[in-house]
């Protein structure tokens, strides 16, 4: 049965049917209806609710809990997000399962409470120190908030790292018709017990920690968090293709902008265009393999965001120079409209056309 | 090699009692501790009563960044180590998901009461069943002897040459006498373990902590333990505990702060 319900409360409640045991979070716009959800249900479904004093409070909560072995999870929004990455750092270094939620807000600074894209960086590629990856879920729809909770917290579980959903203002604000699927917590629970601290399971004593004082030691647990990051690359890569195969000009795009560029896909099309939308569902791990199905004959790429351009230099990445990239990008919470893009995308037609002639 | 062990006769080693031992919570390993250091002395005595209530299987420590980082090398519970200053935060993320097991923390006066005050003063204020270990020695020891927030006035250390100057440093903070203010607040009492007599009264302080926990009587319980920094304060050992008997204890007297009611 579908029902109608904000972003952010989808996430809280798919959360709760996920399994969680706590969350632990701080109030901060755009992301607050998840912890009000959280405050007000957690408590008579089995799990616990806190508000923390802080983002790094919560975090720090997080990893605690998480240490525990059970199903934890934090939510903010950008400034708040910023706070966490120390706990971040520590979290990932200590293989801890978590969900994080960043409802990304336009910065920087205290910035703006509308939506943007532009924590892509901070989010993706380790905002806090050290070398470290945690799995980036971008979901595009309330059904999709939704959906990516379930398979955070399983990936969490699975890989012992922490998962972040990363979504913005409009996809947290916004009331869609969701379904929950059926999830049976049970038979989705990954035996902890070999590493837990629950009071020395077995009679042995069990240590969480991210200090390895010796160079040589924590260089190899550099290169055991690497091999598992280089098998979540080969193994959980997600994204979706729209209308590629026989595109001139493909759009790439994530979260909400993949949706406004789905509709300029349909725009283009009914103009003669034929453009077509890639888009990455997973930030980390990045599909840059999937680029290579790309034609080369393709005109250009046209990489949107909600920032200055940070996506797009993965996309630059994974093309490596072989068509053109292009980038056309809002910032400070503003959203492109689908006929924006569009004109953008005729603009760079007109360029490129009149270079080559040159 | 000569054994001088050879033919000695230890028959007398059978009909000797044993007086003292190691509590066997205490991992047998050699600690990194600086000779004559307090730190050593509170691990043994956490662990002895770890032993004595019989929560080997059920307690989960909290690590503080500073000197006692590695106190899970020595403690043979289960054990976090937490991001500087948050300790209380892990333990709180812990505690309430696991509100059976017995939880403490265990940090210096750089992590509770400078980087970790938001969180000890919060954690406190919720009231977690925890029992909450600090150590007081007035020093960054761990980073090289920098002025902590602890550190008395005109104290010199490796950041306040000249001595601490409050007009520029601001004063030593009493963070024990700060919380005893709070209802989150159970027990809150200051030790130290300078003397013999002293360990001992400082292990019932503890004691009674662990106690308040086990029998859920809702709130922190607060062992704060003015200790030793011989390194960091350039004296023996000797010098540093009669330095806190004659000089420090001026500042942090010891003693019951905050009792619960009878009754």
């Amino acid at each position: 049965m579908k029902v109608l319900m904000k972003g952010n409360e989808a996430l809280a409640e798919a959360a709760i049917r996920a399994g969680i045991k706590g969350y632990f979070g701080y109030p901060i716009t755009p992301q607050s209806e998840l912890l009000e959800y959280m405050s007000t249900h957690l408590k008579d479904r089995g799990g616990v609710f806190i508000q923390a004093e802080s983002e790094i409070a919560a975090i720090n909560m997080v990893y605690g809990a998480a240490g525990c072995g059970v199903r934890v999870m934090t939510s903010t929004s950008s400034p708040g997000f910023s706070l966490m990455q120390e706990g971040i750092s520590f979290l990932a270094c200590a293989e801890l399962p978590c969900l994080l939620v960043n409802v990304v807000r336009g910065g920087p600074g205290l910035g703006t409470i509308q939506p943007s894209q532009s924590d892509y960086f901070q989010t993706v590629k380790g905002g806090g120190h050290g070398d470290y990856n945690i799995i980036v879920l971008a979901p595009n729809s309330v059904q999709e908030m939704a959906d990516h909770v379930y398979l955070g917290m399983d990936l969490a579980d699975i890989y012992r790292i922490p998962v972040t959903i990363l979504a913005d203002g409009a996809l947290g604000q916004m009331m869609e018709p969701v379904e929950f699927p059926e999830y049976d917590v049970e038979s989705h629970k990954v035996d902890h017990s070999a590493w837990a601290t629950r009071g020395r399971v077995n009679g042995k004593r069990h240590v969480i920690t991210s200090l390895y004082l010796e160079p040589e030691i924590m260089e190899k647990i550099n290169q055991q968090l690497q091999k598992k990051y280089r098998e979540i690359e080969a193994k959980e890569i997600r994204f979706e293709s729209i209308q590629t195969k026989d595109a001139d000009i493909i759009i790439v795009a994530y979260g909400l902008v993949s949706r406004i560029a789905h509709k300029t896909v349909e725009l283009a099309r009914a103009d003669g265009i034929k453009v077509g939308l890639l888009r990455p569902i997973t930030l980390f791990p990045f599909p840059y393999r999937q680029f290579s199905d790309i034609s080369k004959n393709t005109d250009f790429i046209l990489t949107v965001e909600m920032n200055s351009g940070q996506m797009v230099e993965d996309v630059k990445l994974a093309i490596n120079g072989e068509i053109p990239v292009e980038f056309y990008g809002r910032m400070g919470g503003m959203i492109p409209q689908p006929e924006e893009i569009l004109e953008v995308i005729k603009e760079k037609q007109n360029q490129l056309s009149s270079r080559k002639k040159v | 090699m000569t054994d001088f062990t050879e033919g000695i006769q230890c028959d007398y080693l059978d009909t000797m009692n044993t007086v003292w031992e190691s509590p066997p919570t205490l991992l047998d390993t050699q600690m990194h501790y600086c000779p004559g250091c307090g730190h050593s002395v509170v691990h043994r005595l956490i662990m002895e009563i770890v032993q004595e209530f019989g929560i080997q299987d059920k307690t989960i420590g909290v690590a503080p960044v500073g000197c006692a980082v590695l106190a899970y090398n020595y403690m043979d519970i289960d054990m976090q180590q937490a991001a500087h200053g948050r300790a209380t935060a892990v333990a709180t993320g812990i505690k309430r998901v696991l509100p059976d097991r017995i939880v403490f923390t265990y940090q210096g006066d750089g992590d509770l009461a400078a980087i970790g005050t938001g969180e000890t003063i919060h954690t406190i204020n919720r009231g977690e069943n925890i029992v909450m270990v600090f150590i007081n020695n007035g020093i960054y020891g761990m980073t090289g002897g920098q002025m902590a927030p602890t550190t008395l006035e005109g104290s010199v250390t490796s950041t306040t040459l000249d001595g601490r100057n409050t007009s520029l440093h601001g004063f030593p903070i009493k963070i024990a006498d700060m919380i005893a203010l709070m209802p989150g607040a159970y027990y809150v009492t200051r030790q130290s373990v300078t003397t013999a007599k002293a360990v001992r009264k400082t292990k019932k302080a503890l004691q009674k902590a662990f106690t308040n926990q086990i029998e859920s009587k809702g709130g922190v319980s607060f062992v704060e333990v003015v200790s030793n920094c011989p390194a960091g304060w350039k004296m023996t050992p000797l010098e540093s505990n009669e330095w806190i008997d004659e000089t420090i204890i001026k500042h942090y007297p010891l003693g019951d702060i905050k009792v619960p009611e009878k009754g």
